[in-house]
């Protein structure tokens, strides 16, 4: 690639008391890709993502952002710097709405006095945003965007939060497990979507533990394995089987040269 | 993850057959649902509706029992009165009940504010609103203090306001040495004290601003709760501190913003009993706490945090007083009353069950 990384990490440490989460490992992230991120349970996936989108703050090591140095102490600022992430869990809350769970914490006031003195929130506006989101998206069709997301099915959820980061991702799109709780369509309308915010130009990294998924949509695999990066592949020379053995340590990968 | 597969195959063998079926996207079951199916979802999307129909068919049961002697302006407006206090500290309550929290200290807060304004006005001759300002700005701090304890100490809120129950209750005895300051004395020195005893009558209706008071409170915290970023993000940590502040809510700083301002409620709370008993009583006020949570709770609050209404709070404590006077006017022993209300808070705790079912 002769391409600049868009966001790369050098040199993560990450401690939980007597446990190295991240034990020096590196990350590269180019512009417009699907880099995968797999690795066994406990090979630190989480404590990597969760560094580079803000959640924990390592203990050493450096996260460049188009070049630039970036110290992230909460998703927040993450965020603000235009790395939007969906989590696992989602990050949703169930007893909220659909369009205050897409705005939670970039909320819209109304103009004039009553949004400045009296915060009152542009609701008209910002429902019609998540309409709007939503059905660009094509994930699902919304009858009431103040529904409880509670009483949403996980597909719909997942198109949520999905949707959520789409909107306002600027510069990259992290997705954590976005398929694993789903069935075989709802994956598939996924995976589809993911395609799809790439070919907007947006970088996508995304976590998985679904072998086919990754090698169906991934450009670039990142194997991490105790707390480090072991290697990265391409998902056209290796088979699924060979990325697994590197993952478990059944086989070591020749020695990284890019 | 057995099966070495050929790399790059763009569609996956078991997912062909997809292609033919339904094309339908998700959507919402539509089938017919019974009454009783609509009424909790009903239910579920207005919170506040449950205590409202039991307020108003408490009304109606007490009034057709009673007559003009329970359904006269003047009796109607004096249960306002008397649930002004529990009102007021309620809505304290229901911010901290809406965070997942409890907090048990809300009437030592309260007595504390309202001795530190008699005592600051009256024996310091400090002049009455710097008093007042200096009792709202103790509550502040006994609620901040709180905050910090429960946000960043990571203290359980029952154990954090167990604790400063205790601690207030007995700095409010120490501090007063248990002296009552009189009416007269206020009414002499500082009768900006006694504001909220003040009131307004209509025909045979009487609000005192005490009452007033409650009610303007209880509407602005609605309206911050369901109409602000801030009253938004309460129910995000109420409901999920976790997916809150993954979602980018700085779920430290609301809840030591909530015990704050919790806390300055208090204070509003400990001025208007001055109005509503005279004199500055460091006695006054001891069941305050269990009556707010009371309130709450039969105001269908979950008390898991993050669901119901600060409206059904008002009505759950406009309940308890609609028994308390009907039950009275009736001439039963009071404890009927009390059981009935122990009644009523079972009964709100399994209804809120039940309405939450809706969600699974």
């Amino acid at each position: 690639m002769a391409q600049e990384p868009i966001l790369s990490a050098r040199g993560l440490i990450k401690r939980y008391g007597k446990v190295t989460a991240l034990d020096r490992a590196d990350f590269d992230l180019y512009p417009g890709e699907i880099l995968a991120v797999i690795g066994d349970n406990g090979a630190g996936k989480s404590s990597l993502i969760k560094a580079i989108s803000g959640a924990v703050t390592p203990d050493e090591g450096e996260i460049t952002l188009e070049g630039k140095t970036v110290s992230f102490r909460s998703p927040i600022e993450a965020r603000k710097a235009g790395i939007e992430t969906v989590y696992q869990n989602l990050a949703l809350s169930p007893a909220l709405s659909i369009a205050d769970n897409m705005f939670l914490g970039r909320e819209i006031r109304k103009p004039g006095v009553l949004g400045k003195v009296f915060r009152s929130l542009d609701r008209a506006a910002m429902e019609k945003f998540a309409r709007e989101k939503l059905s660009e998206l094509g994930l699902m069709t919304i009858q009431n965007i103040n529904q409880a997301v509670e009483t949403l099915s996980g597909g719909q959820r997942q198109g949520v939060a999905v949707a959520r980061a789409a909107a306002f991702g600027s510069k990259v799109i992290i997705l954590d497990e976005p398929t694993a709780a789903l069935g075989v369509k709802e994956s598939r309308r996924v995976l589809e979507l993911i395609l799809d915010v790439r070919s907007r130009g947006i970088p996508i990294v995304l976590i998985s533990h679904n072998m086919p998924h990754v090698f169906e949509v991934a450009d670039r695999i990142h194997i991490h394995r105790l707390g480090r990066r072991l290697t990265v592949i391409n998902p056209k020379d290796y088979s699924m089987s060979d990325a697994v053995a590197f993952m478990t340590g059944a086989k070591s990968p020749e020695p990284l040269a890019a | 993850m057995s099966e070495p597969q050929a790399a790059s195959k763009p569609h996956l063998e078991y997912e062909t057959v997809l292609s033919k079926s339904s094309t339908q996207i998700a959507q919402f079951d539509t089938h017919d649902k019974t009454p009783l199916q609509k009424f909790q979802h009903f239910l579920h999307s207005s919170p506040a509706a449950v205590p409202l129909i039991v307020l108003l068919l408490s009304v109606a049961i007490f009034g057709t029992i009673l007559g003009t002697k329970f359904f006269s302006a003047f009796s109607l407006t004096l249960i306002l009165q008397q649930v002004a206090i529990t009102g007021i500290i309620g809505a304290a309550q229901s911010l901290i009940i809406l965070t997942a929290g409890i907090d048990l200290s809300v009437g030592a807060i309260m007595v504390l504010s309202s001795v530190i304004m008699g005592q600051f006005a009256v024996n310091y001759g400090i002049p009455a609103p710097l008093a007042i300002v200096c009792g709202f700005v103790v509550g502040a701090l006994c609620g901040y203090i709180n905050g910090i304890l429960v946000a960043r100490v990571k203290l359980p809120p029952f154990i954090v306001t167990l604790g400063m129950w205790q601690i207030v209750l007995a700095s409010n005895f120490l501090y007063s040495a248990n002296e009552t300051i009189r009416s007269q004395d206020l009414q002499a020195k500082a009768p900006l004290l006694q504001l909220f005893g003040e009131n307004i009558r209509i025909g045979g209706a009487v609000f005192t601003y005490g009452v007033i008071a409650m009610v303007l409170l209880v509407l602005a915290l609605w309206y911050v709760l369901n109409r602000t970023a801030w009253g938004r993000h309460l129910y995000a940590v109420g409901d999920d501190p976790d997916a809150a502040e993954l979602a980018g809510v700085n779920v430290k700083g609301m809840l030591i913003s909530v015990y704050t301002l919790s806390g300055v409620i208090c204070a509003l709370g400990g001025w208007a009993l001055i109005g509503r008993i005279g004199s500055v009583s460091p006695t006054a006020g001891q069941f305050a706490n269990i009556e707010s949570i009371t309130a709450v709770v039969i105001g269908g609050l979950s008390l898991f945090g993050g669901r119901g209404s600060i409206l059904g709070m008002l009505f759950g404590a406009l309940i308890v007083g609609v028994f308390q006077l009907g039950l009275r006017l009736i001439g039963t022993d009071p404890q009927w009353t009390y059981m009935l209300i122990g009644l009523l808070i079972i009964a709100a705790v399994a209804i809120d069950q039940w309405i939450r079912k809706v969600a699974g």
